[in-house]
């Protein structure tokens, strides 16, 4: 995701808001929240470089699964939980969305789009896997287990009658707004539970 | 090697109420205190170790037991920090333990000597930074028994210490840990020479004392280390006896217990097993921050069996709720118990990269 992109989800998260930042990488959204934006919390991360690399930058993060760290948080304990970029590689997408949920009062979900036009190209056409600047692994390497489109996602949020509060949709470094699920290459949902608030 | 140094005061009243005077820590420092007063490393050994964390890249000096991680250019910069290190109290290295001539009645106190906590092990060091002129602390950092000792500068002086590094340990030892320091213990008991404690005019319960280590060093290795080391390689000499060390694992531990015996006082074993069996660092717990407490990394080792690393994480997860500035990190190593010892590579920058920055934001919301 591109540092246009950062400041954009980070200027969805209210000022001094506690923040969850599950798969936070490098730390480069936490970083941006807790600085320009006043945010407390820390991230969670698998990778012991990225850590580091956290660690480094003055960031705290616990080291370890993403389902795990949200069973460690009581219902509704922090402002926004952040899942950008991961929700792909997670095993069990519902599961760890619900729990999410419940551990926040606001969600931020941000995921490459599988509708692009370039993805339905390259199968329509191609007959092959898509390979895209966000899904950028071959068919047997990627660790992305789920694939899915920005209508997908807002059919399972109809579903199970999360409400989408903001969506951005992202052509690279723009923001695109007219046919978002052929345009935008990614999407960002801030998403809030059907429960009473 | 240059001797520690010592300092001396009245004494203090311990946890458990009971009064110990007078009270010597043995201690050593590495680089130079700032003006501020703000620049101090606190460096806590483990269950046996002593002052000696560091020859501080001084030629022919021994090597500390973090030799790698503390001196010039190192992790913990010695041109930057001014590292303290001190024996326990309770050890047998020169500070206060139960092998300490007692001044009212010029014997050693061997079991005289009341029951010592981790807290007043802490307590006792706040006296000494207080006498070698350390305001606040930059960082209260310790594995293993170190590691609970750190967790209670966090729990006891919150305001004094900027960060702290946890690493191997747990809050509370769970009744498996427990199990282990006490058959350690009676093996000590068990000796004949050990006579009550009271043994310091006559053989020393060698015997005993050497079993406790070695069982103890089981613990301090993993399977795989100990495949690693050893395997099943025979020690080859013949000989007539049914149950000599056939083994190389077996030659080590005889090596490991024998060597420890020449150093180790067995009462202070005893004092220091039953201290680490004691500590609860989280009951009290850890008072709430608003914001501004001191920042924390906790650290836990794959292969620890002995502190296996969800007893880190659970630290980790209690400084969080009580609104710290938290990060958790599970080292990959093969090493063990040990690692905190031996993982410098992981290690190193990991302390570095925690030491060194400014900190990012306040702790979390508690």
């Amino acid at each position: 995701m591109s540092h246009h992109g950062m400041r954009a989800i980070a200027a969805l998260v209210e000022p001094g808001s506690s923040v969850l930042d599950l798969g936070c990488g490098r730390g480069e959204l936490l970083g941006l929240l807790l600085r320009e934006r006043g945010c407390r919390g820390h991230g969670v991360e698998i990778d012991e470089a990225a850590i580091l690399a956290c660690v480094s930058a003055g960031l705290s993060v616990f080291h370890g699964d993403i389902e795990q760290s949200l069973a460690e948080h009581a219902d509704a304990s922090v402002d926004v939980v952040i899942l950008n970029q991961s929700v792909q590689q997670l095993r069990q997408v519902d599961k760890v969305l619900g729990e999410a949920l419940r551990v926040g009062k606001r969600v931020i979900v941000g995921f490459p789009n599988f509708g692009h036009w370039s993805v339905r190209w390259q199968v329509f056409f191609g007959g092959r896997t898509p390979v895209t600047p966000g899904l950028p692994w071959g068919w047997h390497e990627t660790p992305n287990l789920h694939f899915f489109s920005l209508k997908d996602f807002e059919a399972w949020c109809a579903q199970g009658r999360v409400q989408i509060l903001k969506r951005l949709c992202f052509d690279g470094e723009r923001q695109c707004c007219l046919l978002p699920n052929l345009l935008a290459r990614d999407g960002v949902y801030l998403i809030q539970g059907p429960g009473p608030r | 090697m240059a001797e520690p140094r010592s300092f001396s005061f009245n004494g203090l009243t311990l946890e458990n109420g009971a009064f110990l005077g007078p009270v010597t820590l043995a201690y050593e420092t590495w680089g130079t205190l700032n003006a501020a007063g703000d620049n101090a490393v606190l460096v806590l050994h483990a269950l046996t170790g002593d002052s000696h964390a560091t020859s501080d890249g001084v030629p022919g000096e021994e090597r500390g037991w973090w030799e790698d991680l503390i001196g010039p250019g190192r992790a913990i910069d010695t041109r930057r920090w001014y590292v303290v290190c001190s024996n326990a109290l309770g050890g047998c290295k020169g500070s206060t333990g139960p092998a300490t001539l007692n001044p009212a009645t010029g014997r050693p106190w061997g079991l005289g000597l009341p029951l010592i906590g981790i807290d007043d092990m802490v307590e006792a060091q706040s006296r000494l930074l207080d006498h070698l002129g350390v305001g606040r602390l930059a960082c209260a950092i310790g594995g293993s028994m170190g590691g609970m000792q750190a967790l209670a500068w966090l729990r006891r002086y919150p305001a004094h210490l900027e960060r702290a590094v946890v690493l191997a340990t747990a809050a509370r030892h769970s009744p498996q840990q427990i199990a282990f320091q006490e058959v350690g213990r009676q093996a000590v008991m068990a000796d004949p020479d050990w006579a009550g404690g009271d043994y310091y005019q006559g053989p020393h319960p060698a015997s005993g004392l050497a079993l406790a280590r070695m069982i103890g060093h089981i613990t301090y290795m993993s399977d795989r280390s100990m495949a690693r080391r050893f395997g099943r390689q025979r020690k080859g000499h013949g000989s007539d006896f049914k149950f000599t060390t056939d083994f190389e694992v077996e030659g080590y531990l005889r090596y490991r217990g024998d060597s420890f015996v020449k150093r180790f006082d067995a009462n202070s074993y005893l004092y220091l097993t039953k201290a680490v069996d004691d500590f609860d660092g989280l009951e009290p717990p850890l008072a709430p921050t608003a914001s501004g407490g001191p920042r924390v990394l906790v650290g836990g080792f794959a292969s620890d069996w002995l502190y296996p690393p969800y007893q880190s994480r659970a630290i980790a997860v209690a400084c969080r709720r009580a609104g710290l500035a938290t990060t958790y990190t599970e080292v990959e190593s093969s090493w063990g118990h040990d690692a905190f010892l031996l993982e410098i590579d992981r290690l190193a920058p990991l302390l570095r990269g925690f030491l060194e920055n400014a900190g990012e934001g306040p702790g979390e919301a508690p």
